[in-house]
């Protein structure tokens, strides 16, 4: 039963992982860049939500929606103020400006929230499932972190496959100038892609910080840069990729705290990014980068 | 009345000037063709047309309209198509979604499907491969793809950028009696060959470029039995 229960909170883990790396993914599909702030979005989703639910008192759920809101605005500013400009310059240009931009947003939540623990209130106020006569209890932050994965995948597809805004994210991420070439506004579809990054980011990081209940400005690195492992693991710029590849993370970490040593389970993790780089340098389900002239 | 007006354009990449101050003219219903030797500068000529780079100086009209800042995606809106050198089609997408894209500024889904319709029976392949993956189709019929993408935008004009590179004789003959008929539908095309002879040979009007300018501009017909362009371009 232990294991399963393991399985479950790692499946759970994974989800968020998946909700994450997502936001990782397309970014770097379509507009070409390793967002490394994404990370931080996370924290500032759990800020807002936090602020909402516990400082102000509201109910849990509007407190979701701030959280989205405010992350979606600023995950559409950064890119507008930050990477946009930098649109013609080299990728270690955007890779140095993400990085500034994650220790601008860290710091910024340091000034106003201080550097203590806070204790996050769980969005979900729900009971426990148990299962097989009260041996497997699940909680119901973990039924829900679970389904919102699914139903965002669901959606993110959907929207990709049956939308115009979708196929045009497609096009974007294929080729920036016959985009263009199509009538397509190049630079909308990129802030639209880091709005819907930056919305599933906060909703990976209320998720996230309702599983542990605590909340510091760091919160989100460790998530991010396990999202982005994930992300690279299952094919970076594969929307499915990122989906297993985040699964797949959580499931390694929580099985390998339980049954090789809690504190190797980071170094375990990262130890899989190296061995699939190694093994399948475009990840499970990445292209392969030859390009035909 | 001319669809398309350039005066004293100038474009530089970087600190190297590509185009030198050319000036010319499309008329409305014409095939014009642009030849000239490689770096001549007649891809950043449609580039710079079709909104992809930005001109230094020098001022481009469409429609009698000043249309030299206006980017790349607005300009398919007005009425501009561009067949991209290489083709540029999306290869990860089928063939029909393809075609969809380059309809993506249009939103009547009736019209949209009347103009499928006659993409499709100016290239036949296409609607027999309509789910294949673009990517995986040969280079002629890639072209073909390319070509009625650009159409599925109705377009006024449309430029194309070496429709003919890398093909067999067959597809080129091929590819230049589809770009006639496309013409003879209404469509103005500006045309940017290396194959000189074929491009003459449809055309109405030409324009010579050498590195960066105009040298030499005339009926289609006058400029091939012209001795410089029959000695420099035509391999005579």
């Amino acid at each position: 039963m232990s294991f399963l229960s393991c399985l479950i909170s790692g499946i759970s883990l994974g989800s968020i992982y998946a909700i994450i790396a997502l936001g990782y993914t397309m970014v770097y599909g379509i507009a070409k860049m390793l967002n490394f702030a994404h990370g931080d979005i996370i924290m500032v989703g759990a800020f807002a939500a936090y602020t909402i639910v516990s400082t102000l008192g509201m109910p849990p759920i509007l407190g979701v929606i701030v959280a989205v809101a405010v992350c979606t605005l600023l995950g559409v500013t950064v890119e507008r103020i930050a990477y946009k400009p930098l649109r013609g310059a080299s990728s270690l240009a955007v890779l140095i400006t993400a990085i500034g931009v994650s220790y601008l947003l860290q710091n910024l939540a340091l000034l106003i929230f201080s550097a203590n623990p806070q204790k996050f209130q769980s969005v979900v106020n729900l009971p426990a499932l148990k299962l097989a006569g009260g041996e497997l209890s699940v909680s119901a932050v973990t039924i829900i972190t679970v389904v919102t994965c699914l139903v965002v995948m669901f959606c993110l597809t959907s929207f990709i496959n049956k939308t115009k805004k979708g196929q045009a994210m497609l096009a974007v991420s294929e080729d920036r100038g016959a985009a263009t070439l199509m009538g397509i506004n190049v630079n909308g579809t990129i802030a639209l892609t880091f709005a819907i990054g930056s919305a599933l980011a906060a909703i990976a990081g209320v998720l996230y910080c309702s599983a542990y209940d605590t909340l510091t400005p760091y919160i989100g690195s460790m998530p991010g840069i396990k999202a982005f492992t994930a992300a690279v693991f299952g094919g970076i710029g594969s929307i499915p990729g990122a989906f297993i590849g985040g699964i797949i993370l959580g499931i390694i970490e929580q099985l390998a705290k339980k049954y090789i040593s809690s504190q190797l389970a980071d170094a375990i993790v990262f130890a899989v990014l190296i061995i699939v780089l190694l093994v399948r340098p475009s990840g499970i389900l990445g292209k392969k980068t030859n390009e035909k002239v | 009345m001319a669809i398309l007006e350039v005066r004293n354009l100038e474009v530089f990449y970087g600190v190297i000037q590509a185009i030198k101050g050319i000036s010319f003219d499309v008329e409305q219903g014409e095939i014009i063709a642009l030849i000239g030797a490689n770096g001549a500068g007649k891809t950043t000529t449609l580039h710079t047309i079709t909104g992809l780079i930005r001109a230094k100086s020098g001022s481009i009209f469409y429609e009698g309209k000043e249309v030299t800042r206006i980017p790349g995606d607005k300009l398919v809106q007005m009425g501009i198509a561009h067949v991209p050198e290489g083709r540029r089609i999306f290869s990860s997408m089928t063939v029909l979604q393809n075609l969809k894209m380059g309809a993506y500024t249009r939103n009547d889904k009736k019209e949209i499907a009347d103009t499928l319709e006659t993409v499709y029976q100016r290239f036949p392949r296409l609607e027999e491969r309509k789910n294949q993956v673009a990517g995986t189709l040969s280079g002629g019929e890639q072209q073909m793809l390319a070509m009625g993408r650009a159409l599925m935008s109705h377009p006024k004009l449309i430029a194309m950028d070496e429709p003919s590179m890398g093909l067999s004789p067959i597809y080129v003959n091929e590819i230049f009696d589809i770009i006639q008929k496309i013409n003879s539908d209404g469509v103005t095309v500006l045309l940017v060959e290396q194959n000189a002879k074929k491009a003459l040979s449809i055309a109405h009007r030409a324009y010579v470029l050498e590195t960066g300018k105009i040298v030499l501009s005339g009926d289609a017909g006058e400029l091939m039995n012209d001795d410089s362009v029959k000695k420099a371009y035509l391999s005579e």
